[in-house]
């Protein structure tokens, strides 16, 4: 599981109204190269929640990967730096092993191979 | 694009009929996608209460590139396949260029063979275990989901309810397969209760089915389908 796809992902159990973002438990990840591509990051950029990309970062051990308040677009688009720091934290990092815990009821999905399990038990739909 | 001729290539197996309507390229680079889908690794215990059909090679090649081809919907774009099973669509999709794929399943044993397979042909493509009627993403993140979703000949109305989470996650398009027999039934519910633009039948298409259950009594089973094209 990539970081975009954590900062898409929300508990759906019935009756929670504040299932996002999910708190990441990284127990093993890994960095696979992925081709920079500006306009694909550039596009997605303004749909991210950033708070959410940069919690995902620092539960990986990334702290400084990112700045901890959302850059401004412009500077996106003149900051190649920043853009690519931005392709790593959201595209090449994969958890592999670990879990995504809803805030608000500390329901824990589990990650086993790269796969979070979101599945709601017969008492949560 | 003359459909029509889809039709006769599928059941007869007969490119070169397209090929003469299409052009070189078309053929070159569809064939490419078909050979590379046909490496993919189907259902190893298909399970029947989920309708676990294979999305053939043939198929899945075609939908994938119509819809980056015809419309611009995969390239450059963040992709859903949504009961993605062994991952065949979505493998399409990243092959054809999408910078992002997802693969959402309910069945763990399927998203093994995905996973396996995403690394086969050595693609990019994170995969969710859920259900997909109960799925819940934040924003507006996919632009295009492309599908195979259980007819509902078993599990009544989940056809519908893949379509309607579809048409809410979804920002561009949404591809879809259907029996032919529910076309207007699709139709009125795609437009009417999930509020899509529009709703086009791209051309019908023959899905032969081996015989893979109990069930199935002839050796292959010729299910009439539809391959649609939504706007959200």
């Amino acid at each position: 599981m990539r970081l975009l796809t954590h900062n898409m992902l929300a508990c759906n159990i019935k009756g929670v109204t504040n299932g996002y973002p999910l708190r990441l438990e990284a127990e093993k990840w890994v960095e696979k190269e992925v081709d920079f591509n500006a306009d694909f990051l550039r596009g997605v950029f303004p749909k991210i929640d950033w708070p959410a990309l940069v919690g995902a970062a620092r539960a990986l051990g990334f702290h400084d990967l990112l700045p901890v308040d959302a850059p401004d677009p412009s500077v996106l688009a003149s900051d190649d730096e920043l853009l690519r720091r931005f392709h790593r934290a959201l595209l090449q990092l994969h958890v592999e092993e670990g879990g995504l815990v809803c805030p608000e009821t500390s329901r824990r999905f589990p990650i086993n191979k790269g796969i979070p399990n979101m599945l709601l038990h017969e008492d949560e739909v | 694009m003359n459909f029509e001729l889809w039709g006769v290539s599928i059941r007869g197996r007969n490119s070169s009929r397209v090929l003469a309507h299409e052009g070189f390229i078309f053929e070159m680079k569809l064939k490419q996608l078909e050979g590379l889908l046909g490496s993919i690794q189907q259902f190893p215990n298909p399970k029947l209460e989920l309708e676990q059909y294979p999305t053939g090679p043939h198929i899945a090649s075609r939908l994938v590139y119509t819809a980056e081809n015809t419309f611009g919907d995969v390239n450059g774009k963040v992709v859903a396949d949504f009961g993605c099973g062994c991952g065949t669509l979505g493998i399409a999709g990243a092959l054809m260029g999408a910078d992002y794929i997802m693969g959402f399943d309910v069945d763990s044993q399927s998203l093994e063979t995905a996973s396996q397979n995403v690394e086969l042909i050595e693609v990019d493509m994170d995969l969710i275990q859920c259900n997909v009627k109960n799925l819940a993403l934040r924003g507006q993140v996919i632009n295009t989901v492309i599908m195979n979703p259980p007819f509902g000949t078993r599990q009544k109305g989940i056809d519908a309810e893949f379509l309607s989470v579809a048409l809410k996650v979804a920002s561009q398009a949404v591809y879809s397969l259907h029996k032919t027999s529910t076309r207007e039934h699709i139709k009125r519910i795609a437009l009417r209760d999930f509020n899509a633009k529009s709703a086009e039948v791209l051309c019908e298409l023959r899905f032969d089915v081996p015989k893979m259950y109990k069930f199935h009594k002839k050796k292959e089973v010729d299910i009439a389908v539809d391959l649609w094209r939504f706007v959200p």
